[in-house]
């Protein structure tokens, strides 16, 4: 599948891909097609070249409207986003067009407004929150309509070390439904800690695809991408650790046994 | 010499019952680079606006004790006399940028006219921000054209041709890839070598530690802490205030691998080695 917003200007060249139900990242430098894919994967552009198959269905062959039940999409920026008076209209808008009822609509987002922690801001006006509690709407309205599909656009952007927690519970309890969750994030560190696969997106191509272990431990090729490994990688790389080391419970278990190890082999010296 | 000092700063939202700020109290030396910390609502963008005078000059609402920049008083200065003092950089650079100019050359102008700068000085100071922040080669660019990196270190440049004493930075980094956002911080750095006094709001915990000579740890408008990023990180209670140190603090905890000499954990990469290293040895 290749894209163009200006015809002979390609955006994605040439992508060959497939998502299954493992939680994937999508990382890259700004500018690297990462939102155009996304957008693509949502039906909101199509492809000019090449094909997109949402559980078989071809987004040339649907509106938005269509595919909405099965892909659900937060946008980077809540404010591009929402547009209703309350939080809790602004949830309900996604099950309603479903065709919820309102009962069941209702349900629908007071249940995805608890998951995000925000079940006490019903009444809130949206606009009146600041932006950490925006995104947080903006994806209960995506939750709401309960797709198979998730795609977040940057969900930790002005998230506190709480809000990343909700973030990342939100996350796994998704995966737990089997749900695909497909997120854009430039926080490698909760990449690491969060995501199945990871694929390196650079200008236009696939550079990386794969674990995220096994994407990691190319730093040679991320850095061509502009990209570092996550914190906890770099100091156990500095320290020699020849795996790649992912989270600090990794790196505190293998160098606790390493010491042990260490202590045993002077025993026996 | 101390560039800025708070006094009892206490300041309520109109409307609102709780304080934002809460008697608060500290002293900045000149050309120290401050981290600013703590959870979302801790306050730090209302003490952020309260440097530059947009508490209680443009949000209104209860106001005391004092905020003194560089000598003057902010609460009971006019703006155009602090923004010589101060300037302020916001979280997204969209919403710092005016829109109505074609380049970044003029973007940057903006301020100095509006300041009514001499033309050759102004040249002369456009010239050094973009440098500065390694900006010349687009100088000539549209600012929509540019990358969210980019465009950041534009709106910082905009200010530092305004020749402030002071910076503000509400989490600059937060919209910007790895790549973009180190630009800035290195940015930041030079300036902060150059002399200038830096405060940034900042989420990303090893970057605070990184950079920031002080971190001022702020919860429900108070001040909890205002010390040295390794032993504010040090810190057993961090939690209690919604934050967790950066990494390596965390792992030179569980590893105890203290700061050779000192009772305090590591907060950067290089002193984990050092710690993590001696360890083992």
């Amino acid at each position: 599948m290749s894209f163009a917003y200006e015809a002979g200007r390609d955006i994605l060249k040439q992508l060959s891909l497939e998502f299954d139900h493992r939680s994937t990242a999508l990382i890259g430098q700004n500018g690297a097609g990462k939102t155009t894919l996304v957008k693509l994967l949502k039906g909101l552009l199509r492809p000019s070249t090449g094909d997109i198959f949402i559980r078989g269905i071809n987004t040339k062959e649907v509106t938005v409207a269509q595919l909405s039940r099965h892909v659900g999409l937060v946008f980077q920026n809540p404010n591009d986003q929402i547009f209703k008076r309350t939080v809790l209209d602004e949830v309900m808008f996604g099950p309603l067009n479903l065709k919820q009822d309102r009962h069941a609509a209702r349900e629908s987002a007071v249940l995805a407004l608890q998951r995000v922690g925000l079940a006490d801001k019903l009444e809130a006006n949206p606009h009146d929150l600041g932006l950490s509690e925006k995104k947080l709407v903006s994806i209960a309205s995506i939750l709401a309509m309960n797709t198979d599909i998730l795609i977040l656009d940057e969900p930790t952007i002005a998230q506190d070390f709480a809000g990343k927690e909700r973030i990342k519970e939100i996350i796994q309890s998704l995966k737990a439904e089997g749900k695909l969750v497909l997120t854009i994030i430039h926080d490698m560190d909760f990449v690491a800690e969060n995501f199945e696969r990871t694929v390196v997106l650079n200008q236009g191509r696939v550079l990386l695809d794969g674990s995220t272990r096994e994407v990691f431990s190319h730093k040679e090729l991320l850095r061509q991408a502009c990209l570092d490994t996550p914190y906890i990688t770099q100091l156990a790389e500095r320290l020699g650790i020849p795996q790649t080391i992912l989270t600090a419970r990794e790196f505190i278990e293998w160098q606790q046994k390493n010491s042990e190890r260490r202590e045993t082999n002077a025993q026996h010296m | 010499m101390k560039t800025i000092v708070v006094e009892q700063l206490k300041y309520r939202y109109p409307l609102t019952q709780t304080l934002a700020l809460n008697e608060l109290s500290f002293e900045v030396e000149e050309g120290e680079f401050i981290g600013i910390v703590g959870k979302n609502l801790a306050g730090k963008s209302t003490l952020c606006q309260a440097l530059i005078g947009l508490v209680p000059h443009f949000y209104h609402g209860g106001y005391g004790g004092r905020v003194i920049v560089d000598g003057l008083e902010v609460g009971k200065s006019q703006v155009d006399e602090i923004s010589k003092k101060v300037g302020i950089v916001f979280q997204n650079p969209f919403t710092q940028v005016t829109g109505s100019k074609l380049t970044v050359y003029e973007e940057i102008a903006f301020g100095l006219e509006n300041l009514g700068v001499p033309r050759a000085e102004m040249i002369d100071r456009i010239d050094h921000a973009l440098d500065l922040l390694q900006m010349l080669p687009f100088k000539d660019r549209a600012p929509f054209d540019l990358s969210g990196g980019q465009m950041q270190r534009m709106a910082i440049a905009s200010i530092i041709a305004m020749r402030p004493k002071i910076i503000v930075l509400d989490e600059p980094t937060s919209q910007l890839d790895p790549q973009g956002s180190e630009e800035v911080f290195r940015a930041i750095q030079s300036l902060s070598r150059e002399g200038m006094t830096v405060i940034m709001a900042e989420h990303k915990m090893e970057k605070v530690a990184q950079y920031a000579d002080r971190v001022l740890l702020l919860h429900e408008g108070r001040l909890i802490d205002f010390d040295r990023p390794e032993k504010v990180f040090s810190r057993d209670d961090l939690d209690q205030y919604g934050i967790a140190a950066p990494v390596y603090t965390e792992v030179c905890k569980a590893l105890d691998a203290k700061i050779a000499g000192e009772p305090y954990y590591p907060a950067t990469l290089d002193e984990a080695c050092k710690a993590l290293v001696m360890r083992r040895e």
